[in-house]
C-alpha cells in the first residue's frame, strides 16, 4: 500500500511537468490553430540562458526572470517572422514551419552550449527528504508539484477572469468575429505564444534540476507532454492538466510493477490506444465538422 | 506550361524529341557514373537515391494524399531490419529478402494508416509521431532482434553473381529500384489512383461525394508510401553496412519531410532534388557538424516563408519564364 502510494506521488509530480507542457500546447492550439514542435527546445532554450545568466553571476530571480522572457521573447520572434506573414496557411504549413523552427534551436543548443551535461542549481535539495507516513518525497518533488499546481492555477484564473483571457477565448472561437468587434487579433495571438514560451520554460526551470541540463532534456518531458494534451483533448485546458497528471500516474505505475524499460513506449501505445477510442481526447468536444 | 488539348498529352511523362533526348542523356550520366567519378561521389549517389525513395514515398503521402507523418523513419527501420534478418538469421536470398521486407513494411503502413482514418490535422502528426518512437524506442531495448546498440551487421550478398560489398554494383542495384518505383509513382499520380488522392488531399468531404473511397485509398497510400520506405531502409542497410537504432530517430523522419517539402509538395522530381540537396548539404558542412540541424531548419523555414512551391515550383517558374522570354 505504502508502495502503491509511493509511486502514485512520484507520478503526481513528474505528472505536474506534463501538464505544464500541456498547457503551453493547448493554451496555444486553441488560439492560433498551430500545434508547436518547437515548444521542447523553446523550453530548454529558455533554461539554458537562465543557466548561463547564473554563472555570469546574475542573482537567481533575475537569471530566472532572463531564462523565461528569452523563451517568451523567441516565441513571439518566430510568429512574427514566419508564422504571421502567411497566416490562413495549411496545417501541414505551420506543422513543418515549427518543426523546423525546433531543427534550429536544437542545433543553436548544440553550437552554443555544447553536449556535455550540466548541473542546475535550484533552492530545494533533490537529496533532502520530506517523509509522511511511508512515502518519502524529496524537497525537489513538493517544490516541482507545489509551483506546478500554482502555476496551473493562475493560467485558468487568468483565462478565465482577465481581459486578456477573455480576448484569447475569443480568438480561439473565431478569429474574424473577435477582430469585428474590436480585439486585436493579431497583439492576442504574439501574447500567447509569449505564455506559451514562458510556461515551457518554466517547466523546463522545474525539471532541469532533477535531470542533467543538455541539449536533449526537453525532448522526453516535452513528446510525453505532448501525448497528455492530445490525451485530454488538445483544446481542453482542463484536459491537458488530468491528461498531465493521469499520464505521470499511469507511467509511474507501469515502471514500478511491469517495466522501467518500456516506460517511454508505453505513453505512445497510450496515445494511440486513446486516439481509436476516443479521437477528441478526455475531455474534448466531439469533432463536428460543417459541410 | 503549354496548353494541353488532349488527355494523352496530360498521361505523358515526357514530351517531344527534345524531352527524351535530355532524358536519355541524363540517364546515360547516371548509369556510366561509377566508370568515371571517384569511390566517394558514387557512395553520395547512392545515398540520394535512397533518400529520394523515401522522399518520393512520403510525397506520395504528404503532397498527394494531403496525410501527415512524422514517423517515416520508422517505417525505414521496419524495412531495413526485416531485410537484415531474413539475410542474416534465416539466410534467404538477396530478391526474396528484399520483397519480403518491401512488403512487410508496406503491410506496417496499412496498419498505421487505419487508426488514420479517424484522425487529421494534428491528431495524426502526433500518432505517427508516436508511431516512429515506438519502434526507435523498440529497437533499442528488444535487443535479441537488433543487436542493440552494438548493431546488426549485413553480411555480403551478391545479386546476379556481383558482390553488393562493391560499391559500384550497389550503386547499380539502388539506381534500377529508383528508376523503377519513380517511374511507378510517375505513372500512379496520374492515374485514377493519383487522382483520388489529390481529390482527397483537396476535399474529403468531396471526394466522398464523388465516390472514391476514403478508406481503401487512404490506407493505399500508408501502405504505398511505407512500402517505398521500407525498400529504401533494405537498400540502406547495404549502404551502411550495418544497422543501429541510431540511424531511425525522430531527426530522421523530419529530414525526410525536410526533403520533400524543399523539393516541392506534389512534385515526384522535386522530391528528388530535395533529397538530392539535403543529402549533399550534410557531405558540404562535414566539417562542422553541429551546424547540420541549423542549416537544415533555416533552409526548411526560408523554402515555406518565401518558395512554398519548394524547389519544383521555383524551376517551373523559371522554366516557364524562358518560354516566354522576350515578353
Amino acid at each position: 500500500m505504502t508502495l502503491l502510494l509511493q509511486y502514485v506521488v512520484n507520478g503526481l509530480a513528474s505528472g505536474s511537468l506534463y501538464a505544464l507542457v500541456a498547457l503551453g500546447i493547448v493554451l496555444l492550439y486553441r488560439c492560433s490553430r498551430v500545434l508547436n514542435f518547437a515548444h521542447g527546445d523553446l523550453s530548454s532554450v529558455g533554461v539554458f540562458l537562465a543557466l548561463s545568466a547564473l554563472t555570469a553571476g546574475w542573482p537567481y530571480p533575475l537569471a530566472l526572470a532572463a531564462g523565461l522572457g528569452g523563451a517568451g521573447v523567441l516565441a513571439v520572434s518566430f510568429y512574427r517572422v514566419f508564422l504571421r506573414p502567411v497566416r490562413g496557411g495549411t496545417v501541414l504549413g505551420s506543422v513543418i514551419a515549427t518543426l523546423a523552427f525546433a531543427l534550429v534551436l536544437s542545433g543553436v543548443q548544440v553550437w552554443v552550449w555544447g553536449t556535455q551535461t550540466r548541473v542546475f542549481p535550484f533552492p530545494l535539495s533533490e537529496s533532502r527528504v520530506v517523509r509522511w507516513g511511508g512515502v518519502a518525497v524529496s524537497e525537489r518533488t513538493v517544490g516541482t508539484l507545489g509551483i506546478g499546481m500554482l502555476l496551473v492555477a493562475g493560467l485558468s484564473v487568468f483565462v478565465r477572469k482577465s481581459r486578456w483571457g477573455l480576448a484569447m477565448r475569443a480568438v480561439a472561437q473565431d478569429p474574424e468575429a473577435a477582430q469585428m468587434v474590436g480585439v486585436p487579433a493579431g497583439r492576442v495571438l504574439a501574447a500567447t505564444w509569449a505564455l506559451s514560451g514562458v510556461l515551457g520554460a518554466s517547466a523546463g526551470v522545474l525539471l532541469a534540476p532533477a535531470v542533467f541540463v543538455d541539449p536533449f532534456m526537453m525532448l522526453d518531458p516535452f513528446l510525453k507532454g505532448f501525448t497528455a494534451a492530445v490525451l485530454g483533448g488538445i483544446e481542453s485546458l482542463p484536459g491537458a492538466v488530468v491528461g498531465g497528471f493521469g499520464l505521470g500516474v499511469l507511467e509511474s505505475l507501469f515502471a514500478g510493477y511491469v517495466s522501467v524499460r518500456f516506460k517511454t513506449t508505453l505513453a505512445f501505445g497510450v496515445i494511440v490506444a486513446a486516439l481509436l477510442v476516443r479521437p477528441e481526447g478526455l475531455l474534448g468536444r466531439p469533432l463536428q465538422r460543417r459541410v | 506550361m503549354e496548353l494541353r488539348t488532349s488527355y494523352a498529352q496530360d498521361l505523358r511523362l515526357v514530351s517531344g524529341t527534345a524531352g527524351w533526348a535530355a532524358l536519355l542523356a541524363f540517364l546515360g550520366v547516371l548509369v556510366a557514373l561509377p566508370l568515371f567519378a571517384p569511390r566517394y561521389v558514387v557512395y553520395v549517389a547512392t545515398l540520394v537515391g535512397v533518400h529520394g525513395l523515401v522522399a518520393v514515398g512520403l510525397n506520395l503521402l504528404m503532397g498527394y494524399t494531403g496525410q501527415i507523418s512524422l514517423g517515416h523513419a520508422g517505417f525505414v527501420a521496419i524495412g531495413a531490419y526485416a531485410h537484415g534478418l531474413l539475410l542474416t538469421r534465416l539466410g534467404w536470398g538477396f530478391g526474396p529478402a528484399f520483397l519480403a521486407a518491401a512488403g512487410l513494411s508496406g503491410v506496417a503502413g496499412s496498419l498505421v494508416g487505419l487508426p488514420a482514418l479517424r484522425l487529421t490535422g494534428p491528431y495524426l502528426a502526433v500518432a505517427t509521431l508516436g508511431f516512429g518512437l515506438a519502434v526507435h524506442q523498440g529497437l533499442v531495448n528488444w535487443e535479441a532482434l537488433s543487436g542493440g546498440r552494438s548493431g546488426l551487421f549485413f553480411p555480403e550478398v551478391s545479386v546476379l553473381g556481383r558482390s553488393l560489398r562493391d560499391e559500384r554494383v550497389l550503386y547499380w542495384v539502388v539506381l534500377a529500384v529508383v528508376a523503377f518505383l519513380v517511374l511507378v509513382a510517375c505513372r500512379l499520380v496520374r492515374s485514377y489512383i493519383g487522382r483520388a488522392f489529390v481529390a482527397i488531399r483537396d476535399s474529403e468531404i468531396s471526394a466522398s461525394t464523388v465516390g472514391i473511397h476514403l478508406t481503401a485509398y487512404k490506407t493505399l497510400a500508408f501502405g504505398l508510401s511505407a512500402l517505398y520506405a521500407g525498400t529504401a531502409g533494405a537498400l540502406l542497410g547495404h549502404v551502411m553496412g550495418f544497422l543501429e537504432p541510431q540511424l531511425f530517430t525522430l531527426f530522421e523522419s523530419v529530414y525526410f519531410l525536410a526533403m520533400v517539402v524543399v523539393g516541392g509538395l506534389g512534385s515526384v522530381s522535386g522530391s528528388l532534388l530535395g533529397a538530392a540537396l539535403l543529402t549533399l548539404l550534410p557531405q558540404l558542412l562535414s566539417g562542422m557538424r553541429e551546424a547540420l540541424n541549423v542549416v537544415y531548419g533555416l533552409v526548411l523555414l526560408l523554402v515555406l516563408r518565401f518558395d512554398p512551391g519548394g524547389l519544383y515550383g521555383r524551376w517551373l517558374r523559371i522554366w516557364r519564364y524562358g518560354k516566354s522570354w522576350p515578353l
